[in-house]
């Protein structure tokens, strides 16, 4: 067996779908039938998840550091809210597509500036831009509302048939359905060729290069994509809560994002989601423990991960799961964090 | 025309504080090439010190701007040897992270200790007010600002240049390796450059408590002020972040009194514009490590 055909073999069986995934996918499905009170929570952890995944896209896969990536989650919010108030397109998945598609053209239009410089350069200025598109949020209140948000949104049925109801259930299964798709899209994505090339470029962008990769332009496809999936996110966040306001383009949003995908790992896509639903769990935690200071806590958490240091922690937390693991399904079925990230 | 002269003096007033606030964040971002987004909490924790020893305490005002300094000093040189200097050689993305946890725990900390609300620090009676200087209004609590800072920038600049500390400093950040295999105790140098520009970020905010306003989210307010200066003016020498500071501190105060509805909007179009054009900052290095 030659060198290129055993890593094709070994991408390959990277692809396949393992039961645990099905299961995955399986237990958070039955969530939404277990839990009926607790449809707002879970949507939330849902979109957070989706907006993750986003990030890990960028930051997992082709190594793009970005502080700002609430510019494409606001962008998306704010398209899906002014189609809903303004009428123009009603049906709340083509509102999507649309915001989402609005926010990927930001995305495109902005990659040129990420792709030059280093980190310090892309943080500054992926920082820049989200800070940017807020200072215009607030300059062009007379289209965004302002510090008031967009108020009065209606959103129509989905797909025409189903409404959104106030227990939020539609809004879930929404959700969930829209999450699954881009995650199944995603997952076709990193495991392809060009998923392939990215974690090269994301190891070492001058050998990227030497074997033929165009860095440049596959850096710009992945970073477009993410706004895609980010700006998708934000419409969901509108569509499920009927409101947009300014602190959808906050830095403390895209810092949490952060904290969410830190916490689940990057470059595996499941970090997003496993990182969603336990930054909101510590979120309700710590809210009722001290409601005015959670942030603090939520600091401290990332100052701990750091220092401890982010590889050691995934494998403590990895260590019971793999070990009940290996007792059933034996030693090769181990679930592994791929690579380090960053 | 003497309004032209009243902003721009209030431009470089402005800027002038800015340079103090954010040189030391030119030296850990710009020279050690640590991305310490917390710096803006050691301005705030100064600021605070200031306040609480002037408002309660009774202290004079200037009295206990040296105290805000020594302060903010001394939280930095021990965070910085408890855990700042595990993370020199992490990538960039653990440094982001960590201190921003750090941003974060201040500001709840400084809210849950002193409330959310603005402080003010009461001014002694001399500098309150303005004189006229042929028609141009000069603000005396500004004047002091430029003198203080003024001061230091050339304190600072001998202190880079002339002094033994000053060539032991460039050359630990010019070559980090060759300069311990000369004996040069490259760690220590980093500490007390750290803690003396985290110190002068102490002085700064208690200073600017008057013009910045100081309250619990300062650090994250102001955050991508500093980040402005240090990327934009490069980190050669001291000089390239002054001008950038100056150069902030003129345009948005001229922003804001000529088109005080685009807001911060040009300030943060011309950061990207500049760093676009070039990545090192304006008066930068062309090799950044």
């Amino acid at each position: 067996m030659n060198a290129s055909s055993d890593v094709g073999h070994y991408a390959q069986r990277q692809a396949r779908w393992h039961y645990g995934e099905a299961a995955f996918w399986l237990a958070v499905l039955a969530c939404g039938f277990v839990f009926p009170t607790r449809y707002l929570i879970m949507t939330d952890i849902l979109r957070l998840a989706l907006f993750a995944m986003s990030l890990d896209l960028i930051l997992g896969y082709a190594g793009i550091v970005s502080l700002g990536h609430a510019a494409f989650f606001g962008v998306g919010a704010y398209a899906a809210g002014l189609l809903a108030l303004h009428g123009i397109i009603n049906e709340p998945v083509l509102a999507l597509i649309a915001a989402g598609l609005a926010a990927m053209v930001l995305g495109f239009a902005t990659s040129f500036l990420v792709i030059r410089g280093v980190d310090l350069t892309r943080l500054m200025v992926t920082l820049g831009i989200a800070l940017l598109l807020e200072a215009l949020a607030e300059r062009f209140s007379n289209i965004t509302g302002g510090t008031d948000g967009l108020q009065g949104i209606e959103m129509q049925p989905i797909l025409g048939e189903i409404p959104f109801d106030m227990f939020g259930k539609a809004g879930f299964f929404y959700s969930l359905a829209v999450l699954f798709v881009l995650f199944l899209l995603a997952r076709r994505i990193v495991h392809s060729p060009f998923g392939l090339s990215l974690r090269a470029i994301k190891n070492n962008p001058l050998r990227a290069a030497a074997i033929g990769i165009p860095v440049n332009r596959r850096l710009i496809a992945i970073y477009t994509l993410a706004a895609l999936y980010a700006g998708i996110a934000g419409a969901l966040f509108t569509q499920t809560t009927a409101i947009a306001s300014l602190d959808v383009f906050a830095f403390d949003r895209s810092a949490d994002l952060m904290l969410v995908l830190v916490i689940g790992g990057a470059g595996y896509l499941y970090g997003g989601l496993i990182g969603a639903v336990i930054f909101r769990i510590l979120q309700e935690v710590f809210s009722t423990i001290t409601p005015q200071y959670w942030q603090f806590w939520i600091g401290l958490v990332l100052v701990v991960i750091v220092l401890v240091g982010r590889q050691r922690l995934h494998r403590w937390v990895l260590y019971v799961p793999n070990l009940v693991i290996k007792q059933v399904a034996g030693r090769k079925a181990v679930v592994a964090v791929p690579e380090s990230d960053a | 025309m003497t309004s032209i002269l009243t902003n721009l003096f209030d431009g470089v007033a402005y800027g002038m504080l800015l340079f103090v606030l954010a040189c030391g964040l030119a030296v850990t971002l710009g020279l050690m090439n640590f991305v310490n987004l917390a710096h803006g909490a050691f301005a705030m924790a100064g600021g605070y010190v200031c306040m609480v020893l002037v408002n309660r305490m009774g202290w004079p005002f200037f009295a206990a701007l040296p105290l805000a300094f020594v302060s903010a000093a001394a939280i930095g040189i021990v965070l910085e040897r408890t855990l700042y200097r595990h993370l020199y050689a992490r990538s960039h993305l653990d440094q982001v992270l960590f201190t921003i946890g750090l941003t974060f725990m201040s500001v709840a900390a400084v809210d849950y200790i002193q409330g959310s609300s603005r402080v003010f620090i009461n001014l002694p009676a001399a500098l309150q007010g303005q004189f006229d200087v042929f028609g141009v209004g000069i603000g005396r609590y500004r004047l002091m600002i430029i003198v203080i800072c003024g001061l230091l920038t050339i304190g600072l600049q001998m202190v880079l240049a002339r002094t033994r500390f000053g060539s032991r400093l460039r050359a630990a950040v010019d070559d980090p390796r060759a300069a311990s295999g000369l004996g040069i105790n490259v760690p220590q140098v980093f500490a007390f450059t750290f803690a003396f520009g985290c110190g002068l970020a102490g002085l700064g905010g208690a200073l600017s408590a008057e013009i910045l306003g100081l309250d619990p989210y300062f650090p994250l307010k102001f955050m991508i002020y500093f980040l402005i200066v240090v990327t934009v003016g490069g980190s050669s020498s001291i000089t390239g972040p002054f001008l950038a500071s100056l150069l902030l501190g003129i345009g948005d105060v001229a922003g804001k009194y000529y088109v005080p509805k685009m807001g911060p909007f040009v300030i943060y179009t011309m950061m990207i514009v500049i760093l676009i054009w070039r990545p090192n900052g304006l008066f930068g290095r062309t090799a950044a490590r």
